[in-house]
C-alpha cells in the first residue's frame, strides 16, 4: 500500500506541476474584469501540489507491509483488463462490431469455458443487436472496419 | 412488442427511395455540426436532415453529429482529416473563420470543399422593453454618457457577437462591458431578466420575447431592412445611427478536402431541393434569415471576402491569436 | 385556469395514437437510459428528424416520453453494475449498487422507479398550476445566482464523508482540473491542451464516470474471483409490493427531494446537481448517516426523486421562456422551431392545445412509464444471473460504445480504460470518487458563472451578496461549509460529547 500511495501521490504532484506550467503560460492574474483564464487552474494546481506533498509525507512516515494488490488478486484483475485493452486496439483496425464479436467469443471460451455453440451464438448475436440498435435505430455511427465496408455499410 | 413496432417504424422511415443519378450516397451521410445541440447551426442541420427524410430527397439518411469541442475546432479538424470522403458534410457558422484566427488551430476553410450557402443570419441590437430607449440613438447616447457601465451580452468570446460589439464601439466611440454566455437563447433570457442591458442576438433567438413585449429591437446590423413583414419596421444601423456597421453570419455547407466532383454536384442539387421546400422557406421566414442560396464560384468568392473581413475585424478588435 | 385547460389537454393526450406514441417513446427512452453515453439529449436529437411527419403535439409527446424513459432507465445500470446510464444517476450508485450486491437489487430498482415517479408528479402538478409565475422567478436568476446555486450544491456535499481529508481534497481538485481542460468560453482561450486536438473538447463527465465507476468497479470486484455478487436477487413482482410497504417511511425524503429537484430543474441548474444535493441532504438529516454508502434504501430514494423532479421541471422554462432547462430540452426547443412553433411566452396563448396536450401527456407518460418499468423489475434484476464470462464482455463493450457515442471519438474509449484503472487505484488507496465527479460536473458551470458575474461587477466580489437571491443562497452555502467546524462545538455547548462517527466515504 505504501509504495502505491507514494507513486500515486507523486504522479498527481506531477499533474499539478503540468497544470501550473500551462496556467502561467495563459495568464494567472486578476484582470480588470475578473480572473484570467489561468487563474483558477493555477491555484488548483498549486493546491494539488501541496496536498500531494503532504500525502507523500504521511505515506513516507507510515510503516505498512500490506501489499497494494496480492498476486492471487492481480491475476483476475489483469484477466479483465488486458482483454478490454485488446478490444480497444482491435477496434482501431477492425471496427467496433467485429472486435466486440472476437472479444466476447474469446472471453466466453477462455474464462467461462462455454460450449462453442453458446460462444458462437452470443458472439454473433450481441454485436449484431448492437449494430441494429446504434446504426439503424438510433443512427449513431460507430467505428467501422473492412467487414462493414465490404458489406456497404 | 412496442419495441419491435418502433424498430419497424424507424426502419420504415429510414429507408428512402433511390433516384437514378450519376453519383449518389451509398451509405449514411455523417453531418457534422461544429457546435452544441440546440443552437442555430444544429437546428438547421437537423432541419435539413428532417426535410430530406420527409420529402425523400436522399437515398440514405443524414446523421447529425455534434462535435463542438474547442469552439468547433473538433468538428473542423475531424472533417479536415477525412480527405476524399464523399459521405461527410459539415455545416458552418462564423466560427469557420473566428476559431482558427483566435485559437491558432491548424485549420483554414480552404482545407474543406465548399458546397453551398444556405442562408445568412441577421443580427439585431436589442434592449429590455422596460427601458426608456425607443430608438438606437437614445440608447447609444446613454451608453456614451456613462462608459464601461452598460453590459452587452453575447455568445462566446472572440466570436461574432463580440466582433459586432467591438465594431459598434469603434464606430461610435463607446465602451461596453461584454459578458459572454454559452448560447444565444441564454443571452436573450438574461436580457429579459435585466442581467445585461443590451444584446446583439439573431432574430430567432429573441423573437418570442419580442412578441411577448419583453424586449425591444432597436436596429438591424445590415445594409437593408429585413424583408419579412413583421421585421421590416426595424431600421438599419445606418438609418438610425448614421454609421454603417453591418455583419451577417454564414449558414453554409462544406465537405471534406478533395471531395469527388460528382459527389459535390449531387450535394449541391440535393441542398437546392431542400432549400426550395416550403418547410425550409417557412423556417427562413420565421427566423428572419436572409434567403441566399449560392454554390460554386459565387459561394467561394463570398467566403473569401468574408475571411478577409473577419481578419480585419478581429485585428482591429485585438482578438487575433497573439 | 388550470383545470379547464388540463381537461382540454387530456382530451388530446388520451387519444389512442398519442398513447401509443408515448409507449414507444418510453420504451426507446428506457433503452437510451440504460445505455451509458447515449443520453436523453442524443436520443431526442436522433429522433427529431423522424418527427417531421407527425402532428407537433404527437411529436413532442414522443420526444418527452423518450425523455421520461431515459430518466427512469438511468437508474437500472447504476444499481446493477455501478455504471450510471445517465449523469443524474451517479448518486444512485452510492447506495443502489451496494444494495444489489446484497441481493436487494429488486428493492433498489423498485425504490428508484417509484421515487422517480413521485418526483415527476410533484413537478408536473406545479407546472400545471403555477407555470407563468415560476417562469418569472426563473428570470430573476442571472450569473451571480447560478454561481450561488453551484456553491450551495458543493457545500452540501463537503464534510459528509470521513476518511483522509487530504485525499478528498485531491479528488475535488482533480475534478475541477479535468473540468477546466479545453476551451475557456469566457476568454475563448484553450487551456491545458498542449496542442493536442483531442484535448480540446475536454473530458466528458459521462466518460469519466463510466470508467471510474463502471470499469473501476469491475476490476475491484474481480479481486475476489471472476464472478459477480448479488445473484440471489428475487425474481417475482412481490418485491415491488414489499418495497412499497417500506417506502412511506421516507416521506420526508420524498418531499425534500421533490423540492430540491424542482428548484434546481426549472432553471438551467440541472438534474445532476439536484440528485447530488438531494442525496447529501438525505444523509445530513438522516438519523443513521453511517448507513449511507453501504446500501441504504433512502440513498436511492433521495437522488432519484430529485433527478426526475428536475428533469420534468426543465420543461417549464422551455415552454414559458423559450430557454432550455437541460440539454435535452435544448434539442426539443429546436424541434419546436422546426415544427413551426414559436417557443416562448406566447406559446400558452397561441397554441393552448399543444401546451396543454403536452402537460397532460406528462401525467399519462409518467404513469405509463412507471408501470412499464416496474413490470420489468424482475427481468432487470435477473440480468445479474447471466454468467460472468458473458456479462463482463457485454458490459465492457456497452461501456466502450457508450463512451464513443458521447463525442463520436475513439479517444474517449481510451479515456474510459484509463479512468477505469484510475478508479481502481483510487478506490484501493481511499481516494473518494464522488467529490471528483461532482467537481467535474460542476466545475465548468461554476467557473463560468463566477467569471460572468465578475465581468458584470467589474471584478468586485460584492455582487454575490448585494443581490438578494444570490446573497441568501450564498449565506446558506457558507453555513454548510462551516458546519463540520461548528457541529462539534455546538454539541459541546449542549453538553453532548462530540462523537466522531467513522463514516464511510461514498
Amino acid at each position: 500500500m505504501r509504495v502505491a500511495d507514494l507513486v500515486t501521490a507523486s504522479v498527481l504532484l506531477l499533474v499539478g506541476g503540468v497544470v501550473v506550467f500551462d496556467a502561467v503560460g495563459i495568464g494567472i492574474g486578476w484582470g480588470t474584469d475578473g480572473p484570467k483564464s489561468g487563474f483558477f487552474p493555477f491555484w488548483l494546481g498549486m493546491l494539488l501540489i501541496a496536498a500531494c506533498a503532504l500525502i507523500l509525507g504521511q505515506a513516507a512516515r507510515r510503516v505498512d507491509a500490506k501489499p497494494f494488490v496480492r498476486r492471487e488478486q492481480l491475476g483476475p484483475v489483469l484477466k479483465v483488463l488486458w482483454p478490454a485493452v485488446a478490444l480497444v486496439v482491435l477496434t482501431l483496425s477492425l471496427g467496433l462490431y467485429v472486435s466486440a464479436a472476437l472479444y466476447t467469443g474469446f472471453y466466453m471460451r477462455w474464462i467461462g469455458r462455454h460450449s462453442w455453440l453458446a460462444v458462437l451464438a452470443v458472439a454473433v448475436l450481441f454485436p449484431l443487436a448492437t449494430f441494429f440498435i446504434f446504426e439503424k435505430w438510433f443512427l449513431v455511427p460507430m467505428p467501422k472496419g473492412p467487414l462493414e465496408a465490404w458489406l456497404g455499410q | 412488442m412496442a419495441l419491435k413496432t418502433a424498430l419497424a417504424l424507424v426502419l420504415m422511415l429510414v429507408a428512402a427511395a433511390p433516384a437514378g443519378a450519376a453519383w449518389e450516397p451509398t451509405k449514411p451521410i455523417e453531418f457534422v455540426v461544429p457546435a452544441g445541440t440546440g443552437g442555430g447551426a444544429d437546428q438547421m442541420a437537423r432541419l435539413i436532415s428532417g426535410i430530406a427524410e420527409k420529402h425523400k430527397l436522399s437515398p440514405r439518411p443524414l446523421i447529425v453529429v455534434n462535435k463542438s469541442g474547442g469552439a468547433g475546432a473538433e468538428g473542423f479538424l475531424d472533417v479536415k482529416g477525412k480527405k476524399g470522403d464523399a459521405h461527410t458534410l459539415i455545416i458552418t457558422l462564423s466560427n469557420l473563420f473566428t476559431t482558427p484566427l483566435h485559437t491558432g488551430i491548424p485549420f483554414n476553410w480552404r482545407d474543406l470543399t465548399p458546397i453551398a450557402r444556405m442562408a445568412l443570419d441577421q443580427f439585431i441590437l436589442w434592449v429590455n422593453a422596460e427601458t426608456p430607449y425607443k430608438a438606437a440613438k437614445e440608447y447609444i447616447a446613454a451608453v456614451k454618457a456613462k462608459p464601461t457601465s452598460f453590459k452587452m451580452g453575447g455568445t462566446g468570446s472572440a466570436q461574432e457577437d463580440q466582433i459586432l460589439t467591438i465594431q459598434l464601439e469603434q464606430a461610435l466611440g463607446l465602451k461596453f462591458i461584454y459578458v459572454p454566455f454559452k448560447g444565444g437563447g441564454e443571452v436573450c433570457v438574461n436580457l429579459v431578466g435585466t442581467h445585461v442591458d443590451s444584446t446583439v442576438n439573431n432574430p430567432i433567438e429573441c423573437a418570442s420575447h419580442w412578441k411577448a413585449g419583453r424586449v425591444r429591437p432597436l436596429a438591424v446590423f445590415d445594409t437593408a431592412r429585413i424583408a419579412v413583414a413583421e421585421w421590416k419596421d426595424i431600421p438599419t444601423v445606418k438609418e438610425s445611427l448614421g454609421v454603417d456597421v453591418h455583419y451577417l453570419m454564414l449558414r453554409g455547407i462544406f465537405g471534406p478536402p478533395s471531395m469527388p466532383k460528382d459527389a459535390v454536384d449531387w450535394y449541391v442539387g440535393f441542398l437546392k431541393k431542400v432549400y426550395d421546400t416550403p418547410d425550409f422557406q417557412k423556417y427562413l421566414g420565421e427566423g428572419a434569415l436572409k434567403p441566399s442560396f449560392a454554390a460554386g464560384a459565387e459561394y467561394v468568392k463570398w467566403v473569401e471576402e468574408n475571411e478577409q473581413l473577419h481578419k480585419d475585424l478581429m485585428a482591429t478588435g485585438g482578438l487575433l491569436k497573439k | 385556469m388550470g383545470i379547464e385547460n388540463l381537461l382540454l389537454g387530456f382530451h388530446i393526450a388520451i387519444t389512442p395514437y398519442n398513447l401509443f406514441v408515448a409507449v414507444i417513446g418510453i420504451t426507446l427512452g428506457t433503452i437510451i437510459g440504460v445505455l451509458p453515453g447515449l443520453g436523453g439529449a442524443n436520443g431526442v436529437a436522433i429522433l427529431l428528424p423522424l418527427t417531421f411527419t407527425m402532428p407537433p403535439t404527437s411529436a413532442i409527446i414522443l420526444l418527452t416520453s423518450l425523455y421520461w424513459g431515459a430518466l427512469f432507465g438511468g437508474a437500472i445500470t447504476s444499481i446493477l453494475f455501478n455504471i450510471p446510464g445517465e449523469p443524474w444517476s451517479v448518486a444512485t450508485t452510492f447506495d443502489g449498487y451496494p444494495l444489489a450486491r446484497q441481493g436487494k437489487g429488486g428493492q433498489a430498482l423498485t425504490a428508484a422507479f417509484t421515487s422517480s415517479f413521485v418526483g415527476a408528479l410533484f413537478s408536473i402538478v406545479l407546472i400545471t398550476f403555477f407555470a407563468p409565475l415560476l417562469a418569472e422567478i426563473a428570470l430573476k436568476f442571472g450569473p451571480p445566482e447560478f454561481f450561488a446555486i453551484q456553491l450551495l450544491t458543493f457545500s452540501s456535499f463537503v464534510g459528509l464523508g470521513g476518511g483522509n481529508p487530504l485525499k478528498s481534497l485531491v479528488s475535488i481538485l482533480l475534478g475541477f482540473i479535468l473540468a477546466a481542460v479545453g476551451l475557456d468560453i469566457v476568454t475563448g482561450q484553450l487551456r491545458m491542451t498542449f496542442g493536442f486536438v483531442d484535448l480540446m473538447k475536454g473530458f466528458d463527465f459521462i466518460v469519466a464516470v463510466i470508467g471510474l465507476f463502471g470499469i473501476g468497479e469491475i476490476l475491484l470486484s474481480v479481486e475476489e474471483g471472476l464472478s459477480f455478487k448479488g445473484v440471489r436477487t428475487g425474481m417475482n413482482l412481490r418485491v415491488v409490493l414489499d418495497t412499497w410497504r417500506i417506502l412511506p417511511r421516507y416521506a420526508r425524503t420524498f418531499v425534500r427531494g421533490s423540492f430540491i429537484g424542482f428548484w434546481m430543474g426549472f432553471k438551467p441548474g440541472g438534474a445532476t446537481p439536484a440528485s447530488f444535493m438531494s442525496y447529501a441532504f438525505a444523509k445530513r438529516f438522516s438519523r443513521h448517516p453511517e448507513r449511507f454508502g453501504k446500501g441504504e434504501l433512502e440513498g436511492v430514494v433521495a437522488p432519484e426523486t430529485a433527478a426526475h423532479a428536475a428533469g420534468v421541471a426543465a420543461m417549464l422554462p422551455m415552454l414559458t421562456l423559450g430557454i432550455p432547462g437541460s440539454p435535452t430540452a435544448a434539442v426539443m426547443l429546436g424541434g419546436l422551431i422546426i415544427w413551426g412553433l414559436q417557443p416562448g411566452p406566447l406559446l400558452f396563448k397561441e397554441k393552448p392545445e399543444f401546451v396543454w396536450g403536452l402537460i397532460a401527456s406528462m401525467y399519462t407518460g409518467n404513469v405509463i412509464g412507471v408501470l412499464m418499468v416496474l413490470a420489468f423489475v424482475p427481468l432487470f434484476a435477473a440480468i445479474l444471473r447471466i454468467p460472468f464470462a458473458i456479462l463482463t464482455p457485454v458490459i465492457v463493450v456497452v461501456c466502450a460504445v457508450g463512451s464513443y457515442a458521447v463525442h463520436n471519438n475513439m479517444i474517449d474509449i481510451w479515456y474510459m480504460v484509463i479512468f477505469g484503472v484510475v478508479g481502481y487505484v483510487f478506490k484501493k488507496l481511499d481516494y473518494p470518487l464522488a467529490p471528483l465527479v461532482l467537481a467535474l460536473v460542476l466545475g465548468d458551470l461554476a467557473e463560468n458563472a463566477l467569471r460572468q458575474s465578475l465581468i458584470m461587477s467589474q471584478g468586485s466580489l460584492a455582487i454575490f451578496v448585494a443581490r438578494p437571491i444570490s446573497g441568501a443562497i450564498t449565506a446558506v452555502a457558507i453555513l454548510f461549509f462551516a458546519l463540520p467546524v461548528l457541529t462539534p462545538w455546538w454539541r459541546r455547548l449542549r453538553g453532548v460529547p462530540a462523537v466522531r462517527r467513522p463514516a464511510r466515504e461514498v
